[in-house]
């Protein structure tokens, strides 16, 4: 089951860059919450200080409180310990490529010393299975190495590998950017059935994508959340003028 | 007219063209002739000395005919392979360091410098080092010090592979794209774990040819050995003791007087050849079957 | 400003729904006009209008829909393409109505004059006058004006109920003035068909400036009256 995630006052920087300003915001359990904006608004940013991605760059510091279900990610643990409580794909599907699809998916367990083969075994079928890609490629598991399927097989493969840790909520940043429409499709209809057993918040540039499967979603701008509210309700009359110049394209 | 200089420009782009693949040609033609007719010229002195007697003897002393350098064809590889423990493992490590923990840092640049010059120091100077530190009586007093053995040779090839190893390590290690160790962080690997299984992992066929790049050079190394390992008339394979070694044998026996001796270097020389290749071969074989369908 | 080329197209769509709306609102000054003074030429007026009015019907909807598919809109722009599909199916029946009235006026023409209880060129103003401030309020984007025009609708309903009764109870009385008195019924269910209309347009310019849903107002605050009433006689008797 997924858990609620509650941003309280967060700031970010990228050493002097202050790159998210007192974000507040209550991320609900088993929901889609899209986050839209214009590039470099601090979406992705903000999506990385949740599993404390962001950290992985040095000049990275942030300010604030970020609490997953009723664990604060900054004070209360380690980085290692949230990741794997928080799954993460990305833009870019990336497969590790030398691995075989089967140990792409088990590699979340491997390497964090989980070694009883039947275990694995499961695992991996489950998780393929939820993502929908078992049909396509169980009789290759450890034949073909990851980076040997489609583009969009590879980022069903990411998310197979990200739900094989068992976490409790899925981070999504772009997901869909880089596929075709048949694979984009695919993969808002896998968003929607995850989403009773996980929460799941989805960076999206494409507005259409957050409206298709997402309840409620932000718009950010300039590094502050300018409004978050019902998806219904950002997209047919929102509040802020700003929101309504980004999503009917009068930007600029 | 606008179409009178177009024609003479791809007229001319054509010439060009082809002018400059040509030329291409003849620099390639100019690397690969004098490789093939060394390696013809040695099959031509040498091949004719190949015999089982070869590969199972020792040298005779002069005046004798027959014999062989199996010893140092034993010796070679066993120095080699005391190279190899010592080179690959540091070398990759060093590779490792600069690559994923140190970026940036002034040690990692310090390093990098050192590997940089070790790399420029002409392998009769690490001979002289190796002599100084390993060989010379002024260590006697510590054991295994103080005298010729394989186990100096070893050291001396050993510490010429490193800075090869790591700089390649390096480079290859920092061509893993930066999405691959993301994901790796963003299950929850630990850094040290993800660096080395996802991470080295990704990059072993770099860092694999990088070791045999270096394996390939010491293999030849004659300079170093002269200080180090003496040579060894006789069988052994006593790491303390002098050793005998093919690239050894072979400037003994060219050097000599001997007709019968020159005859073995020529043979020799084409082993060592054929042995190397024949060992890069191999590795590369043994690691190819480990690689998946479509994975690079 | 980025999207210029959706910018002008919702420009052109409002000024073809606007072409439009003229013709509808001139049909139906055309038609009350025509029974005020029994000019048939006035009638023919009114029918070729009514096959320009179809046309327009049709090439709106199909530019909106074209907008729909090709330019995803969102939010206001959304709004404002629904309300367009919406209004133009009215102005379309305001169109059909001046035709009736036109009709009913070649009918009348035909029969003996007759003293009629009914007050048709004052329902007729009213009615023309609401559909006037209707397509003010859209052109303008005023919501304040457009719920004006809800409220003019009673009075227009009251008219034509009473136009029923005075009508029906003249033709119980002096039958043969029945032809008359039920071309002038029709007029009157005519002109409160364009009320009804207007008032339908002037919801859909509150949903598009406003996003609010106000249609079958009338039905839900009567619905909240009766609730509300039926629980203070519930708090006073409590014993029922």
């Amino acid at each position: 089951m997924g858990v609620g995630i509650e941003v309280t006052n967060l700031n970010a920087w990228y050493g002097t860059n202050h790159t998210l300003q007192e974000i507040n915001l209550n991320i609900p359990a088993n929901h889609a919450t899209a986050l839209i904006g214009p590039s470099g608004c601090g979406k992705s940013t903000f999506v990385r200080c949740l599993n404390r991605m962001h950290e992985t760059n040095p000049i990275a510091r942030v300010t604030g409180s970020v609490k997953i279900g009723d664990v604060d990610i900054y004070a209360d643990a380690k980085p290692v310990q949230i990741r794997r409580r928080v799954g993460m794909v990305f833009q870019r599907p990336n497969p590790f490529p030398t691995m075989s699809i089967y140990d792409n998916v088990a590699s979340g367990l491997k390497l964090n010393g989980y070694s009883n083969r039947r275990v694995l075994d499961e695992t991996v079928e489950q998780s393929l299975k939820k993502s929908a890609l078992w049909d396509e490629v169980k009789d290759d598991l450890k034949k073909k190495s990851g980076a040997s399927l489609s583009g969009g097989q590879q980022q069903r493969l990411c998310i197979a590998r990200a739900l094989a840790v068992d976490p409790e909520v899925l981070l999504m940043d772009e997901p869909a950017s880089a596929l075709d429409p048949v694979s984009t499709s695919k993969i808002e209809d896998l968003i929607f059935e995850l989403k009773s057993q996980y929460t799941i918040v989805i960076v999206t540039h494409n507005m259409q994508q957050a409206a298709r499967v997402a309840e409620k979603t932000g718009f950010f701008l300039n590094g502050r959340m300018v409004e978050f509210d019902s998806t219904h309700k950002i997209f047919t009359n929102p509040s802020d003028k700003r929101t309504e110049d980004y999503i009917t394209g009068r930007f600029g | 007219m606008n179409t009178g200089q177009r024609t003479s420009r791809t007229v001319w782009r054509a010439v060009a063209d082809h002018g400059v693949t040509t030329l291409a040609i003849l620099a390639t033609l100019m690397v690969l002739l004098p490789l093939m007719a060394i390696f013809g010229y040695l099959v031509y002195k040498g091949a004719s000395s190949l015999n089982l007697d070869f590969f199972t003897k020792v040298q005779k002393p002069p005046g004798e005919v027959g014999g062989g350098m199996a010893n140092a064809i034993v010796g070679s590889a066993l120095l080699l392979g005391l190279a190899s423990i010592m080179g690959v493992p540091l070398g990759i490590g060093a590779g490792i360091y600069l690559a994923e923990f140190g970026r940036g840092t002034k040690l990692a640049n310090a390093v990098r410098f050192t590997a940089d010059v070790l790399n420029g120091v002409p392998s009769i100077v690490m001979g002289v080092a190796a002599y100084a530190v390993i060989v010379s009586p002024h260590v006697s007093w510590l054991p295994f010090l103080g005298h010729f053995s394989a186990l100096a040779g070893g050291v001396a090839l050993g510490i010429m592979m490193i800075p090869t190893i790591a700089r390649t390590s390096e480079e290859m290690l920092l061509m893993v794209p930066n999405a691959v160790r993301e994901a790796g962080l963003g299950l929850g690997v630990p850094n040290w774990r993800s660096t080395l299984s996802i991470s080295v992992r990704t990059a072993s066929p770099g860092i694999i040819t990088g070791c045999m790049l270096a394996f390939a050079r010491v293999a030849g190394e004659t300079a170093p050995l002269i200080f180090t390992v003496l040579g060894n008339a006789f069988w052994s394979v006593d790491v303390n003791r002098p050793i005998a070694a093919l690239p050894l044998q072979i400037y003994v026996d060219a050097l000599s007087p001997y007709d019968d001796w020159h005859r073995l270097a020529w043979a020799g020389s084409l082993v060592l050849i054929v042995l190397i290749v024949a060992a890069v071969s191999l590795v590369r074989y043994v690691t190819s079957r480990g690689v998946l369908k479509g994975a690079s | 400003m980025t999207r210029i080329r959706f910018q002008q197209s919702l420009e052109g769509l409002k000024e073809n729904l606007l072409v439009m709306a003229g013709l509808a609102e001139q049909s139906i000054q055309r038609a009350i006009e025509a029974y005020r003074v029994r000019d048939l030429s006035i009638c023919d007026l009114v029918s070729r209008s009514e096959v320009a009015i179809n046309r327009m019907e049709r090439d709106i909807d199909q530019a909106a829909l074209d907008l729909l598919a090709m330019e995803q809109p969102m939010a206001s722009d959304l709004r404002f393409i629904l309300s367009v599909i919406k209004i133009n199916a009215d102005l379309e029946r305001v169109g059909d109505a001046a035709k009736n009235i036109s009709e009913r006026v070649r009918t009348i023409d035909q029969l003996p004059a007759a003293e009629l209880p009914v007050d048709i060129p004052r329902m007729a103003t009213l009615s023309a006058d609401m559909v006037r401030k209707c397509l003010q309020s859209f052109i303008e984007g005023d919501a304040e004006l457009a719920r004006s025009v809800l409220m003019m609708d009673d009075a227009v309903d009251a008219m034509n109920r009473s136009a029923y009764k005075s009508l029906t109870k003249l033709m119980e009385e002096q039958g043969h003035l029945a032809p008359q008195a039920l071309s002038a019924l029709m007029i009157c269910r005519s002109l409160e068909r364009v009320a009804d209309h207007a008032t339908n347009i002037a919801e859909d310019v509150i949903f598009w400036v406003q996003g609010a849903d106000v249609r079958h107002h009338k039905s839900v605050m009567a619905k909240q009256a009766a609730a509300a009433a039926a629980l203070e006689s519930a708090e006073q008797n409590p014993k029922q």
